[in-house]
């Protein structure tokens, strides 16, 4: 799967209070933007979480968001991660049926996609698969002729890549201020 | 010390200096008010909890200080809502403190219970929901930060009964941590000297002034900057007494109802200078065809507005006040380098407009009551620096036109939410908070009928505000848009003049009433009420219920296409 121009990933630093969820997700919906996919987790510091949103956007649009984003008091600091300057890395549980017969053809993939068999039962088998996006998507095409009976993907997380010199996240393009 | 949580609120609100506050008691919030009897607080008893959040409003307006409400939970909560989103979209620094189910029962539908932090969440700067009686102080000092720094707005805080009444340890913290908070004040030196360089080139320039000027209490850098570079003003709705009408550089409101001057010389500027200002569609009509030939510089301390609307040539995060003395510094030494371009042409011309197309009405001798002959003879009548507070409508574009506002903060108006109902717990709210002033509220009959009952409260706190209803019988800015763009098909709009009997009703609420139906008694009614100072004044001005506010841009029309007066064109032979 090629990179959407359209989809950008902003790496959100949050304090870690009750609510933080709703009001970014509020306010993606109240300023009419979509949400591709969201991932929270807590970071390096107890104090603050780490927001992971991929949006679907135009640059001017996305400019205003990441404004109205910073106007949130608990949000703290906002980058936008490149697709070629960050590392980007997905989780998917998906749950196929396998039996007996088959079984050696998804163990053969599993092992083609460095994916792991977390559990398996008479005539069904659940699959971790981590990695970019496209190579989670593709596990799922390639298994699809077997029967998916439940699929879960955690959404994206991201970090900048450690650039030789600096490690910085991008600024996300707004007008100079 | 030990302090209940009910008491850490009420002792964490006089830190911050709270004079007075707005409310309405009831379960929830029993336990806060109860030490409210001990404190040095101001508490005014409203009548419906609408009436608090907007009197507070009128306060913040009037004074500059965050007003400060307080009410119970569920029905109370959501009766505040409306002021929270009018003053959230009117940047007003505004304290609300609602009171809430105990912690333990939060989320079993309990009496009175409704998710107030969820509800208000959109409409205001930020919300707390109090879980723990120690943080208490922190919270309210956080919150009283955020409503009066940087953009100002409303701030919610969320106490619940049993976090009220359990004990903490008080203390009162020295400074406000919030890491994700942080406006920036000062403009980009950088900035400021590329908008001194475009101040300078300009031949058209316009200073289009907004609510922002206020807030920023910039009125006086605002006058140096228009005299040094000679710049003719615009004050929108929200900045209407930013800039004295009476300045030979003031050309007075812009926009839908705009003068004919203050709307076309933005059209034909080669810069706008937006101070304060948001682009509001309002103010733009259709924005392709707006400024078209303008380069803009806007300068707003809110970065989410610039490029929000229009696209900025420069932006300036920062400010109003500290940006503005900042381009005074630029522009002066800008202009000692280089020579600035002849501004007579434009000012020629913008006399020019002035002269042909100015405000216009006609009161005829023995014809119907004009209403903005009225608001001309209340302005005569009054001192200087009256405060004039009004509702939604007709006869707010009025007032906005025809008053003279020579000061800043002598106008409480609902800009951007448009809430009917609004002006006469504004102008309690404004009276409260400056008792030396006289304070008018011009009103329509469809607002007055909205939230007169404020005026009890008035009475009972002697609290003397003066209203006049601009009664036209109608709910007039609906009739002139059904006029105009639905065939005069006046669908549900017709009020009557004397159901309800407004002077009865004045009366009942212990005001004086009075009634005016003929042009020749406006003067000495308006006298008489003057002259009144122990109680509120109501004054029901039957009004030409034809009469429309002119001129106009209809909705989703350019700013080139002003429909004046069809009265004053027709006069003028045109």
């Amino acid at each position: 799967m090629s990179v959407n121009p359209r989809h950008h990933i902003l790496s959100v630093l949050v304090e870690n209070k009750p609510g933080v969820l709703t009001r970014v997700a509020a306010l993606f919906s109240r300023r009419g933007f979509n949400i591709v996919s969201l991932a929270v987790g807590p970071t390096e510091e107890d104090r603050f979480s780490r927001m992971t949103i991929v949006v679907d956007a135009d640059e001017s649009p996305l400019e205003q968001i990441v404004k109205q984003l910073n106007k949130l008091i608990p949000v703290i600091k906002i980058g936008e991660i490149a697709h070629d300057e960050g590392v980007e890395r997905e989780l998917m549980l998906i749950t196929l049926k396998a039996t007996s017969d088959v079984r050696g053809q998804v163990t053969e993939l599993t092992a083609i996609f460095d994916a792991k068999i977390v559990d398996v039962g008479h005539e069904a088998m659940t699959i971790m698969v981590a990695g970019e996006a496209d190579k989670l998507d593709s596990f799922t095409e390639l298994v699809r002729p077997f029967g998916i009976v439940e699929q879960q993907r955690t959404g994206r997380i991201a970090m900048p890549k450690l650039a030789r010199q600096q490690v910085k996240l991008r600024a996300v393009k707004t007008a100079r201020t | 010390m030990k302090l209940t949580g009910a008491q850490a609120l009420i002792r964490s609100l006089e830190m911050e200096q709270v004079e007075v506050m707005f409310g309405l008691p009831g379960g929830a919030i029993l336990p806060v008010y109860d030490p409210l009897i001990d404190s040095s607080i101001r508490h005014i008893l409203v009548r419906h909890e609408q009436g608090a959040g907007h009197m507070a409003s009128g306060y913040a307006h009037a004074t500059g200080r965050p007003g400060v409400a307080m009410v119970t939970s569920g029905p109370a909560a959501t009766n505040i809502v409306t002021p929270l989103a009018d003053a959230y979209m009117d940047s007003v620094p505004m304290v609300v403190v609602t009171g809430q189910v105990p912690f333990s029962v939060i989320g079993t539908d309990a009496f009175q219970e409704c998710d107030t932090v969820g509800i208000t969440m959109p409409i205001t700067k930020h919300n707390w929901l109090i879980t723990n009686p120690q943080d208490i102080p922190t919270i309210v000092r956080e919150a009283f930060h955020v409503a009066t720094t940087g953009r100002p707005g409303p701030v919610l805080i969320d106490i619940p009964k049993d976090v009220a009444n359990m004990t903490m340890d008080w203390y009162w913290p020295e400074s406000v941590d919030l890491p994700g908070y942080k406006p920036t004040t000062k403009g980009h030196p950088k900035q400021i000297k590329d908008a001194a360089r475009l101040i300078c080139q300009a031949q058209r320039p316009v200073i289009y002034a907004g609510g922002g000027i206020l807030k920023a209490r910039a009125a006086e850098a605002l006058r140096a900057f228009a005299e040094l570079i000679g710049a003719p003003v615009v004050t929108t709705l929200m900045a209407r007494g930013s800039f004295p009408d009476s300045h030979e550089l003031c050309l007075g409101m812009p926009g839908m109802h705009g003068n004919y001057t203050a709307i076309t010389a933005m059209q034909k500027s080669d810069l706008l200078i937006a101070l304060g200002s948001r682009f509001d569609d309002r103010v733009t009509g259709k924005l392709d065809g707006f400024a078209p030939d303008a380069k803009v510089i806007h300068v707003d301390i809110d970065p989410a507005e610039q490029g929000k609307v229009r696209r900025p040539d420069v932006p300036i995060v920062g400010d109003c006040k500290i940006v503005i003395e900042e381009l005074i510094k630029a522009t002066k030494s800008e202009i000692s380098k280089t020579s600035k371009p002849d501004l007579s042409p434009w000012i020629a011309q913008i006399r020019q407009w002035q002269k042909d197309f100015p405000l216009y009405y006609n009161q005829e001798e023995g014809g119907l009551l004009k209403p903005q002959f009225v608001i001309e003879k209340l302005r005569e009548a009054a001192p200087d620096d009256t405060i004039l507070a009004s509702g939604v409508g007709q006869h707010q574009m009025w007032a906005s036109q025809h008053w003279k506002f020579e000061h800043p903060y002598t106008w409480v108006n609902s800009g951007g939410l448009g809430t009917m109902g609004y002006s006469v717990p504004a102008a309690i709210g404004a009276k409260v908070g400056r008792p030396d002033r006289m304070v008018w509220a011009v009103d329509g009959d469809g607002c007055f009928q909205m939230t007169a009952q404020e005026l009890v409260t008035a009475t009972a706190e002697k609290i003397p505000v003066k209203i006049a209803i601009l009664n036209n019988a109608y709910l007039g800015m609906v009739r002139q848009w059904q006029e105009l763009f639905y065939e005069e098909r006046y669908s549900e709009v017709y009020l009557s003049p004397d159901l309800p009997d407004y002077v009865k009703w004045a009366e009942a609420m212990g005001c004086v009433g009075m009634r005016v139906e003929d042009a020749g008694d406006v003067e000495t009614t308006i006298e008489k009420a003057n002259e009144i100072n122990d109680r509120p004044v109501v004054i029901d001005f039957r009004t030409d219920y034809r009469e429309k506010v002119y001129p106009m841009v209809a909705a989703g029309t350019s700013n080139d296409s002003v429909i004046l007066d069809p009265a004053m064109t027709e006069r003028a032979g045109r």
